[in-house]
């Protein structure tokens, strides 16, 4: 009796530590399932162009604001830092070179990514959730139109495509932040703060934050419709659906964006 | 005809249907009775193939309804949902005209819009309400827009889920005597199912009362009242005491 004791302890341990990874490792295969599930109906028809009109409109167009404004700020802090680090070893003069390689490369296309994700991912899982809990879903099903061709693969596509514009736009406005900071408050000369700009940035650093940029956008629509989708019942369950839609696309766009980035930058 | 023969449905231990056997005669208006959480719900579920059976066979004029062109299937059905189940991003008219619009038969909009109008006014609601959203509608206006809906595409049968749930008296009156109008007029077999008596009385040429998985009684209205089986009396007449347990 005695002696069994540690090894029952030890089973509950085990058994602690399994559930929740059997667990995730589910949810995760859930996850992919519908995503293969999502690109099949991508390309088999019919494609509603109106719903994939009005995504873009929400996720593209109506994200601009914030994207922009929240690059716009990011780019100026950044100046700020940089001048202020770079003056430790005399290295004031990188400001321009670092905000545009960190705002194209890494703050552009995350920084873009969590804010869509807090807009979008949100509003698609509780839209989605709440068409599912009012019985909308089903009504859909009924007038033979397939939900995943109806909401999901238009809300998807657009954000796969909005997202890597948000991130180009972004991008401007952001190095505009870091030039307008430099030249108002770091004393640049605004000429040769464009100059060091232009000529420091690569094709590749922009074009890297526009795949991410694309990855992200994909995640962002796919966890909101699937969260939505497997929405629990009454206000309650939406609102559960709209939490984990954000929480999931926020952690998955920043593994995300560490592997990319591991993959594109160090061969 | 649609047939069910032994079917059967449990979500984890619940067992929700547990061998259901029922026929609707075509043309024929029937109503399903029972308590909540009786199942009733899910057998219109299984119908339509939005739940799929654990087990038990459900035919229309005896065909599998999960074999086929499921699209060809669905075609042939309409279905009034219990909150109406209106599409809030959509303007009234295209709610109504949703499946006229889309598929290999889809109409062009002007004349999607006419029947849809057309639809409205079989339901009593004048067109203006055509270029309305559905949250800028009552309750009752909102289940004559899904009554309208259910109807736009010419179906051979009509589901109508809890159709007077949520409504006053009246108004529950001017639903049961709508469909029962377009029932009869369009020919459609219709299948209700409802826990409102004066629903069951307006609508209803059969009744079948599920109760515990299973349909405990099923047979035309007229015979209601005289029917002796313990079970439907207790339900029709709202009596606490009786075999079926209330919860107090």
């Amino acid at each position: 009796m005695i002696a069994d004791r540690p090894a029952g302890v030890l089973a509950m341990i085990l058994a602690r530590i399994g559930r929740p990874v059997v667990a995730t490792l589910a949810a995760f295969g859930r996850v992919v399932l519908f995503a293969l599930d999502t690109v099949r109906h991508l390309v088999t028809p019919p494609f509603y162009w109106r719903e994939f009109g009005q995504a873009l409109m929400q996720i593209g167009w109506f994200s601009l604001p914030v994207v922009g404004l929240t690059a716009f700020f990011t780019g100026g802090a950044l100046a700020l830092q940089i001048y202020s680090g770079g003056s430790r070893f005399s290295a004031e003069a990188v400001v321009p070179q670092i905000v545009a390689i960190g705002m194209a490369r890494e703050l552009g296309p995350v920084l873009g990514g969590l804010m869509v994700a807090a807009r979008v991912a949100s509003s698609i899982a509780a839209e989605i959730g709440t068409m599912k809990v009012t019985e909308q879903i089903d009504a859909l099903v009924t007038l033979s139109t397939h939900p995943m061709k109806y909401l999901t693969v238009p809300r998807v596509l657009a954000a796969t495509l909005a997202v890597p514009v948000l991130v180009g736009i972004g991008d401007s406005i952001g190095i505009s932040g870091g030039w307008l900071v430099g030249i108002t408050k770091l004393d640049f000369n605004s000429a040769t703060y464009l100059k060091n700009t232009t000529d420091f940035l690569e094709v590749w650093d922009v074009g890297s934050g526009l795949v991410k940029g694309a990855v992200f956008g994909f995640i962002v629509a796919l966890m909101g419709c699937y969260a939505g989708m497997n929405s629990g019942r009454g206000a309650q369950g939406v609102g559960a659906a709209t939490k984990s839609a954000v929480v999931a696309a926020s952690v998955l766009i920043l593994a995300a964006n560490y592997l990319l980035t591991g993959v594109f930058f160090t061969s | 005809m649609i047939t069910l023969s032994g079917v059967h449905k449990a979500f984890g231990p619940n067992r929700v249907l547990r061998g259901v056997d029922l026929a609707l005669p075509k043309g024929q208006s029937m109503v399903i009775i029972g308590g909540s959480g009786t199942g009733k719900s899910v057998l219109l579920k299984c119908i339509l193939g939005l739940v799929t059976p654990d087990a038990g066979t459900i035919e229309l004029e005896g065909q599998d309804v999960t074999k086929g062109d499921r699209d060809a299937f669905l075609a042939r059905f309409g279905m009034l949902f219990q909150g109406g189940a209106l599409f809030d991003s959509l303007k009234v008219w295209e709610n109504v005209a949703f499946r006229l619009l889309r598929g290999h038969q889809a109409l062009p909009k002007d004349q999607a819009r006419d029947i849809a109008i057309e639809k409205l006014r079989r339901v009593g609601l004048k067109p203006t309400v055509a270029d309305q959203f559905p949250a800028e509608l009552s309750g009752g206006m909102q289940k004559r827009v899904g009554l309208a809906r259910a109807i736009a595409a010419a179906p051979e049968v009509i589901f109508f889920d809890e159709p007077t749930t949520g409504l006053d008296p009246i108004m529950s009156g001017v639903i049961n005597t709508l469909i029962r109008e377009i029932v009869v007029e369009l020919g459609v077999t219709a299948m209700t199912i409802t826990h409102d008596m004066s629903s069951v009385r307006a609508i209803a040429d059969r009744v079948a009362m599920l109760h515990d998985g299973l349909i405990r009684w099923t047979g035309p209205v007229a015979e209601m009242d005289a029917a002796e089986d313990p079970y439907l009396q207790q339900f029709i007449h709202g009596r606490a005491e009786g075999p079926i347990e209330s919860v107090r």
